[in-house]
């Protein structure tokens, strides 16, 4: 089976002779189950892109195929049925109820009355939303984050393998998007979608992308790689500049808290003896102890100072652990944990909130080091 | 969010039903008074024969033929012309026309229903012809309108899924702008009616002939129950467009 699922050879668009063309002479290769991300200042051409691959645009010269079939010869209300569409702005019908929208295109395709119902819930489960509920609602009652759900789902609907996705979380919050692209990370890793992703973000882009192409003016690519192959060895000075400063922050997003070595500091339990508390501070190197539920849940950072204030029982010493770290966690969360921590260190828990262990700075500026 | 979505829903459906009540409740009050002027003022034998239930009768049906017939018209051009300049390739056309007909708009209705008396000679068909001139231009800029309003990225969704321009058109442009092309509609039959009070001018009949003949023979209670009668019919087609305008509107919107 050949990998590459989308091709683009050659391709030009422009508007009229005597106007610069937006998109020029690209060629470009979307692997199968990938997510490219195409990502660029505003006006380089890349919606413009994404649109010539379902033909929403027609390309002015040049070929294009998806799974080796030319795909300018054919109907293009067919071939579009056969992709996936996502837009910023979502798009849903109005008029029409939640099922009735994702139900789009199997209607189209003309599937059987029960297919499409369970279709439809199956996915409304999919990007988390409980179709008994929202099944029979209409698209104003939705939030603008809901919204683009269901818009993801209707685009999947009839089981596309090519979605494209032209800033699909731009118009949302950032908590929101931040919690909207997790879940399509992780919708991402069981549904093996080729996908090719716009966006001007270039923080997006590194968390979104299995490959980023860095387009400048008329869709040129001037970088086409991993993220952290960009982020370390950007191609030219445009690359650089449009990553802007802190490229090793950036390639924080893409490693895992468990990529780290985690650091053990002292853990007591509760209840706990004054003189046990100290002569545990006195036998570590930390300057502090981490004082843990009966569920091994982390509570406090429990220093000597805490300990010598004697009016006050050791379960309301010192500082409560207020935000902890799981594995899953990117290094940058990390980061930004332990930078607000009073003692510089954050602390790492299961799934069930147990505690494993510490990340510190040191362990942190080592991993970059020996990436560098 | 949440407390907005409610706010405007309220909001909304109170203005809908004030839209609703509107009509009718005018419409009571106008027949209260011409009751009240058939019971206490002093018919005499003039008024009574002016006021005969046949000629009422053959004037209400003219009237109607009149306001009916010319709105059908109307539709049955300005829809489909409207959806036309507002497909790609016509935005040049689409000018020309909204700004020719709101010329003719822009003319007096008893100059239009003489010009086209003019060259057709008298009768129901000269009417309805230039009624319908006269309100083709609400319901061709409603039309365009309505279409134009729809949310560009619900078509380019729709679209970009695979429907076709007709499914386009028909499952999404049209539903969603069917509330404002009805809103043109009940303005044109409002009008028509309204305006077939001067079909009598040309012998087209209708209602106007009462209010002429009162006027005429100088006899008071006629005119104004000519005038109410006119009034009430288009009314209750008012209220009926409102009725059309709330039913027909697609759910969610």
């Amino acid at each position: 089976m050949n990998n590459v699922l989308i091709r683009l050879e050659n391709v030009s668009k422009s508007y009229g002779a005597g106007s610069e063309p937006a998109v020029r002479n690209l060629t470009l290769e979307v692997m199968r189950g990938e997510v490219l991300v195409l990502v660029g200042p505003s006006g380089c051409g890349k919606s413009t892109t994404l649109r010539l691959i379902n033909r929403l645009i027609e390309p002015t010269s040049g070929r294009m195929f998806i799974d080796e079939e030319d795909i300018i010869g054919v109907n293009p209300s067919e071939l579009r049925r056969k992709i996936g569409y996502v837009i910023q702005q979502v798009g849903l019908f109005p008029h029409r109820t939640i099922a009735e929208n994702i139900a789009t295109v199997p209607l189209l395709l003309g599937w059987k009355k029960d297919k499409i119902a369970a279709r439809v819930d199956e996915l409304l489960e999919l990007v988390s939303m409980d179709p008994e509920t929202y099944r029979d609602r209409y698209p104003k009652e939705l939030s603008g984050g809901q919204a683009q759900r269901i818009g993801v789902a209707r685009a999947l609907a009839a089981d596309p393998d090519v979605l494209l996705m032209d800033e699909p979380f731009g118009a949302i919050d950032p908590i929101t998007r931040d919690r909207l692209q997790n879940e399509f990370l992780r919708l991402q890793q069981e549904l093996k979608k080729t996908i090719v992703f716009v966006t001007h973000d270039i923080d997006e882009a590194i968390k979104m992308g299995n490959r980023i192409a860095i387009l400048r003016e008329g869709s040129e690519i001037a970088q086409l790689d991993t993220p952290e192959a960009i982020l370390s060895h950007p191609a030219d000075e445009f690359v650089e500049s449009f990553l802007g400063s802190g490229a090793i922050l950036k390639g924080l997003t893409l490693k895992k808290v468990s990529d780290i070595e985690l650091h053990q500091v002292p853990t007591l339990s509760s209840p706990v003896m004054r003189e046990d508390a100290l002569k545990a501070l006195q036998e570590s190197v930390d300057q502090v102890a981490l004082l843990l539920d009966s569920n091994g849940k982390p509570l406090r950072w429990i220093d000597e100072r805490a300990l010598n204030r004697t009016s006050q029982p050791i379960e309301k010493a010192g500082r409560p652990v207020t935000v902890d770290l799981q594995p899953e966690d990117t290094l940058q969360d990390a980061l930004t944990v332990m930078l607000q921590s009073s003692v510089g260190m954050a602390c790492v828990t299961d799934r069930k909130g147990k505690y494993i262990g510490c990340t510190t700075i040191e362990s942190l500026a080592k991993l970059i080091m020996s990436d560098g | 969010m949440t407390t907005n979505t409610i706010h405007t829903k309220a909001r909304s459906s109170l203005s809908e039903r004030l839209d609703l009540i509107i009509s009718p409740i005018f419409a009571v009050v106008l027949g209260i008074l011409g009751i009240a002027v058939w019971i206490y003022s002093d018919l005499d034998k003039i008024t009574t024969a002016i006021l005969s239930p046949e000629k009422i009768q053959r004037q209400l049906g003219e009237t109607l033929i009149l306001g009916l017939t010319s709105s059908l018209l109307v539709i049955l051009i300005s829809v489909p012309v409207g959806i036309l300049v507002t497909r790609r390739g016509y935005p040049r056309l689409k000018s020309l026309l909204v700004n020719t007909l709101g010329l003719g708009q822009a003319l007096p209705a008893y100059g239009l229903i003489v010009i086209f008396f003019s060259f057709m000679g008298s009768g129901l068909v000269t009417v309805i012809l230039a009624l319908a001139a006269f309100s083709l231009l609400p319901v061709l800029r409603n039309t365009i309108v309505g279409l134009e309003q729809v949310d560009k990225s619900v078509i380019d969704a729709a679209r970009g899924m695979g429907l076709t321009a007709r499914q386009i058109l028909l499952k999404i442009e049209l539903p969603l702008a069917v509330e404002v092309i009805l809103a043109g509609i009940r303005t044109a039959v409002v009008i028509n009616i309204g305006f077939s009070a001067l079909a009598f001018l040309v012998g087209g009949g209708g209602l106007g002939e009462t209010i002429n003949s009162g006027l005429k023979l100088d006899r008071g209670p006629a005119i104004l129950i000519g005038a109410v009668m006119v009034a009430i019919v288009a009314l209750v087609f008012d209220f009926l467009s409102a009725l059309a305008q709330k039913y027909l509107k697609p759910k969610g919107l």
